[in-house]
């Protein structure tokens, strides 16, 4: 089916053809079990572990203070506090699949409406709206989020608008244009002319178009957040201790990291795990969702 | 002029005190050679007013002088610029006589006007010094920090070798402050002529000179051959480099590329370097005179009961905090460091006694314990010791959530009555600008700091210790030093009984040099010129 | 041309307007004093107010930001509020090591991914294509921060083969660079890979081939070059991202450029530095966008006309 007929046909992709054809993809099927098994982790943590995430304890240090390796008692070794490094990844988990959803679906939430409001609308307003968006565009992403991040008293709640704050401009321009080339649609104009109110001919007509687009960025946009919030967590500004994150443990412990690589490379590599989950679902999403865009194929 | 007589009457009557041991030069140091020293971050300024962190106060401290300086490695005092001096009976004019013949570094000869100049510099506001403070008991001072005045009435020439000084009230820390950097004399056509750039072309008396500044690279200090001490400085040249990471400059020092790693031995590599007796004959170890300590707000309760405070001071395991740092500090009891004078030695302390701080708390009233929040900067390692400290209170019931914020927010909420219950001073307080126990009371115990925007984040305010310690700071006959450091002691420990702080540990130094290193071990943890005391250190491999 | 250039610099005037008042703003709102800071622990309340109004820090927002203006126009950024050096000379000294960076993590880019791109589409569906694809990915999901610290680890500390941060040669840019292209390489190889797959159907490819022409000398000679002009275009969109990067890159490696200038002066309130660094990076970031929309209409008419 293309796009246009689609249209005409005024008719979405049926859900199980694009789930199948997602299935068929061994990508995406890796993806989908990697965010599968983060999931579990940080749902079932406390029973995959013996251990809190935030008990320091006597024997997780050596005699002289140092951090231990991976062993029988310590499946992934302890951190310079003493405290379980596979239960504070698990744990972690949670902060990052909580924030990274999170931050995200706020950020998609904002990017909506003004890419959508300043597409169809256009005129003015449209014209205000993508002029700010242009704006967003110029300011270093990173460098605005750490300023914001430094200056404001890091809660989690702080952290997750910063993230969204900075990560709703692609969204919004992608929405914008293909808002644009669906309002100018025959059928658009044939609906206002049988009058019907905007708002029914957003909601009926047009946001449905974009759906699978919002549900492409939106898996993408995942792992974007889950970076930006591992980065922010790194630099000290992000999720404070001594609730685990990812990106906080590599910070607490990266002074160590010649001494006790584990600390850094465990919790870094889930960090790339789960960023490459959601890349290979949204990529594939993509692909299955929209046949005309590039991806992989 | 009538009042130049009568203070030299008085002068007569106390002359200058018999000078401190004064430094016996090393036999083995041979002029030459030059070193190289590491840090991470970008020289700030060497402006002498404006300089105010621990990376660049011992390089102002080798490129300029002042009226005074200590013995190095020491904290005795011992003349600098000014060869010798009275004071007055009541304590309150100074008489300086310059040394004759120092220069700048431009070539000038410095003189009396240039004393004057330089204590009017660094008390005008328009010249933003953060140490305008300390010269506040000099006469006229208020006047020129409300700016209705623009030079200190206190400070007179009286010809171009002497200078006198009075103060509005007695203060027997005021030779300490003649020996700080925001004391150092500047000559006025060098700063006239870079404006506000003074900080990057610095020109003073010191035994080094700036010779070169690449910004983010690299500085170099370049012999002061005119210098006025004789036989220093050694060294031919120090130079700093800047942008290193402390693991880098380890490894660079073992490999003979860099004498001394500026920023310390980075906590990665501490066990392996002290593991190795090779390495660890390398590293001096010395106190410093520096306090960590955790403040409880007295205005927010229950901090405002004293059982509460005493409990927190007992359920703290000190020596487990001491063991996260790596064993690199010693655990502390008071609010003063060991290696200050007026120290209490045989002070005991609050014990470790979990069991007892939690009765102490039931007889508050509090048995099932409270909820509070403890604030803390938010570098390594500051975040793990907030960690093991909240371990501890939720070991007696009190659970604090920690609050690791950038070191200016801390800063912020300790300033304010209402905000921070619980701080740990670490990476942000305390460690002393001179060497007197007075300097550890005003600004973090005394009411002159409990006021918004202050440093003083318990909020404790004594009425009484204030007046004892202006009465300690009032003791200016030198001969009464032993009765002045008694009265010092005795504020201390009623601070202790109020239990404002929980005194945590003095961190130790740590600095590790090179082979071709030569000089005193105390020469590498100079309490006062920190890490190391450029003018008297050399290597051992000049012809 | 020169009407749409013009147009479009005024907009990127207008934008960088737009940025400096809404990032001094935040700056200005801040709940942390930054007039304590410079004034240090031992100033008395009288000091700190006097600071505060040497540096014009009592004023209001407008006036502030005003003066701020004023001063941007005639090319004055402003001193540092704890080194008291011109911003714009502690920028200028350190935007060499920063251009450097960048250009070498494009070197980089440019050079792993097209040629991951380019193997890729010439095999297929294979094994190989597979392969790459996937490692492309695992570069774009990669924190940087991690890829540094593994670099470093293995390539410096433990083979001893680069210098274990620093600036100065060759070497030392390697490992900073790798890290900062790694994530672009990652977006070019599949970008590469597509665009090489569409050139590759294109008749005057199959023309080439049916003449006789060894498939090597197609490839090389009118394939490749017609893959990689998109990718050119793209190069400017990449600023961006960089500007980003080198904050976190520049931290690990202990690389002299204004990302760490930048940290620094964040994490010390030395708000005139935030507000350049934010500006040269804004100013970089528009310059390459537009530098990008220029090149793309030369770009895409010269494809079609083959």
């Amino acid at each position: 089916m293309t796009k246009a007929s689609a249209a005409e046909a005024n008719v979405v992709p049926t859900p199980p053809t694009a789930l199948a054809r997602l299935a068929r993809r061994k990508m995406a099927l890796v993806g989908i079990a990697l965010i599968a098994i983060a999931f579990g982790g940080a749902v079932f943590a406390p029973w995959l572990t013996p251990y809190t995430p935030n008990d320091q304890m006597f024997d997780g240090l050596t005699l002289e203070g140092a951090p231990m390796g991976p062993s029988g008692t310590f499946v992934l070794g302890t951190d310079l506090l003493g405290r379980d490094l596979l239960t504070r990844i698990l744990y972690g988990a949670r902060t990052s699949l909580l924030i990274g959803v999170v931050a995200n679906g706020i950020a998609l939430i904002i990017g909506t409406v003004f890419g959508v409001t300043a597409g169809y609308f256009r005129g003015w307003i449209g014209g205000i709206l993508m002029r700010f968006t242009d704006l967003m565009m110029a300011f270093p992403a990173l460098l605005l989020a750490i300023t914001l991040a430094a200056i404001f008293q890091p809660s989690l709640w702080i952290v997750v608008m910063v993230i969204a704050t900075v990560n709703w401009v692609q969204t919004a321009r992608v929405l914008y244009t293909e808002t644009t080339s669906l309002a100018e649609r025959e059928f658009i104009a044939a609906e206002r002319t049988l009058g019907a109110s905007n708002l029914r001919i957003l909601f009926r007509h047009i946001l449905p178009h974009l759906v699978p687009t919002i549900i492409v960025w939106g898996t993408l946009g995942i792992s974007t957040t889950v970076l930006l919030e591992a980065t922010l967590s790194y630099l000290g500004i992000g999720v404070q201790p001594p609730t685990p994150s990812w990106g906080n443990i590599i910070f607490e412990n990266q002074t160590y990291f010649q001494a006790a690589p584990w600390l850094v490379f465990f919790p870094g590599g889930a960090i790339l795990i789960l960023a490459l989950a959601f890349n290979l679902v949204g990529d594939a999403l993509r692909d299955v969702l929209d046949p005309t865009q590039r991806g992989s194929e | 002029m009538k009042n130049w007589l009568i203070s030299t009457a008085f002068a007569l009557a106390v002359a200058m005190p018999a000078v401190a041991q004064d430094y016996q030069p090393d036999p083995n140091a041979k002029p030459g050679g030059g070193i190289v020293v590491t840090y991470k971050d970008d020289v700030a300024t060497l402006d002498p007013a404006i300089g105010y962190d621990w990376q660049n106060w011992s390089m102002i401290k080798s490129l300029f002088d002042g009226l005074m300086d200590y013995v190095p490695g020491t904290t005795e005092l011992r003349p600098g610029l000014a060869s010798s001096y009275e004071i007055s009976g009541d304590g309150t004019v100074f008489t300086f006589h310059l040394r004759p013949g120092v220069k700048f570094h431009n070539g000038r000869e410095m003189t009396a006007e240039d004393v004057k100049y330089s204590f009017d510099r660094v008390t005008n506001p328009t010249t933003q010094s953060p140490g305008a403070g300390f010269f506040g008991s000099i006469l006229g001072y208020d006047a020129m920090a409300d700016g209705s005045a623009t030079a200190l009435e206190g400070v007179k020439v009286i010809d171009p070798m002497t200078v006198e000084v009075t103060l509005s009230r007695p203060d027997a820390t005021f030779l300490h402050v003649m020996a700080l950097n925001f004391a150092s004399i500047v000559p006025k056509e060098a700063v006239d002529a870079a404006g506000a750039d003074f900080g990057k072309l610095p020109v003073g008396t010191g035994a080094f000179k700036l010779a070169e500044w690449t910004i983010g690279q690299r500085l170099v200090f370049a012999k002061n051959t005119d210098y006025w001490r004789p036989g220093v400085p050694y060294l031919d040249q120090v130079t700093f480099e800047v942008g290193q990471e402390p693991i880098v400059a380890l490894l660079r020092l073992q490999n003979g590329e860099v004498d001394v790693p500026g920023d310390g031995i980075p906590p990665a590599k501490f066990r392996e370097v002290m593991g190795d007796p090779a390495q660890a004959a390398r590293v001096v170890v010395g106190g410093q005179l520096q306090t960590g300590y955790v403040t409880m707000n007295v205005k927010m309760a229950p901090f405002d009961k004293l059982e509460v405070r005493r409990a927190v001071n007992m359920a703290i395991n000190k020596d487990r905090i001491v063991q996260i740092i790596n064993g690199r500090a010693v655990p502390a009891n008071q609010p003063l460091p060991p290696s200050m004078p007026g120290y209490t030695k045989d002070y005991k302390g609050y014990p470790y006694d979990p069991a007892g701080a939690k009765a102490l708390l039931a007889e508050a009233g509090l048995g099932d314990g409270f909820e509070t929040e403890l604030f803390v900067m938010n570098t390594d390692p500051n975040p793990r010791i907030a960690q093991a400290i909240q371990q501890d209170l939720a070991g007696i019931g009190v659970k604090a959530s920690i609050k690791s914020l950038a070191q200016a927010n801390v800063i912020a909420a300790g300033g304010e009555p209402d905000q921070a219950p619980m701080i740990w001073s670490g990476g942000m307080a305390w460690i002393a600008d001179f060497p007197d126990p007075s300097n550890f009371y005003g600004p973090i115990l005394g009411c002159a700091g409990a006021v918004q925007g202050g440093w003083n984040w318990s909020w404790y305010c004594n009425a009484d210790l204030d007046a004892q310690a202006t009465a300690a700071d009032s003791i200016t006959d030198p001969a009464m030093v032993g009765e002045r450091m008694q009265k010092w002691s005795d504020v201390y420990m009623a601070v202790m009984r109020d239990a404002p702080w929980v005194p945590i540990f003095n961190e130790q130094r740590y600095t590790m040099k090179s082979k071709r290193m030569g000089g005193a071990d105390a020469l590498y943890v100079d309490p006062v010129s920190i890490p190391v005391n450029y003018d008297y250190v050399f290597v051992t491999d000049v012809q | 041309m020169a009407a749409y250039l013009f147009h479009r610099l005024l907009q990127s005037a207008l934008i960088l307007l737009g940025v400096s008042l809404i990032t001094f703003f935040l700056l200005y709102a801040l709940p942390a004093d930054p007039v304590r800071q410079i004034a240090g622990r031992s100033a008395t309340a009288q000091t700190v107010e006097n600071i505060r109004q040497q540096l014009g820090l009592d004023q209001p927002f407008v006036v502030q930001y005003w003066r701020y203006l004023s001063g941007l126009v005639q090319g004055d950024m402003g001193r540092s509020y704890l080194q008291k050096s011109q911003v714009s000379e502690l920028i200028a000294a350190r935007l060499p090591a920063s251009l450097l960076l960048m250009a070498g993590a494009i070197v980089f880019e440019l050079v792993l991914g097209l040629t991951m791109g380019v193997v890729a589409a010439l095999r297929r569906g294979s094994a190989t294509d597979q392969t790459l694809m996937i490692a492309s990915f695992v570069g774009v999901s990669a924190p940087q921060f991690v890829v540094g610290l593994l670099l470093l680890y293995v390539f410096a500390v433990q083979l001893g083969w680069f210098p274990i941060g620093g600036y100065g040669t060759f070497s030392h840019l390697v490992l900073p660079a790798a890290t900062m292209g790694i994530l672009g390489s990652g977006w070019y190889s599949r970008m590469m890979r597509s665009s090489m797959i569409e050139v590759l159907r294109q008749d005057y490819i199959r023309t080439a081939r049916a003449k006789g022409l060894a498939r090597y000398r197609v490839i090389l000679r009118h394939a490749l070059p017609n893959a990689i002009l998109p990718i050119i275009a793209m190069i400017g969109i990449d600023v961006g991202i960089f500007m980003g990067g080198i904050v976190v890159v520049e931290s690990v490696f202990g690389w002299p450029g204004i990302g760490q200038l930048a940290w620094q002066a964040i994490q010390r309130i030395d708000i005139p530095i935030i507000m350049g660094v934010t500006l040269v990076s804004a100013c970089a970031i528009v310059m390459g966008n537009l530098l990008a929309d220029l090149v793309t209409p030369f770009i895409d008419p010269r494809i079609r006309l083959r």
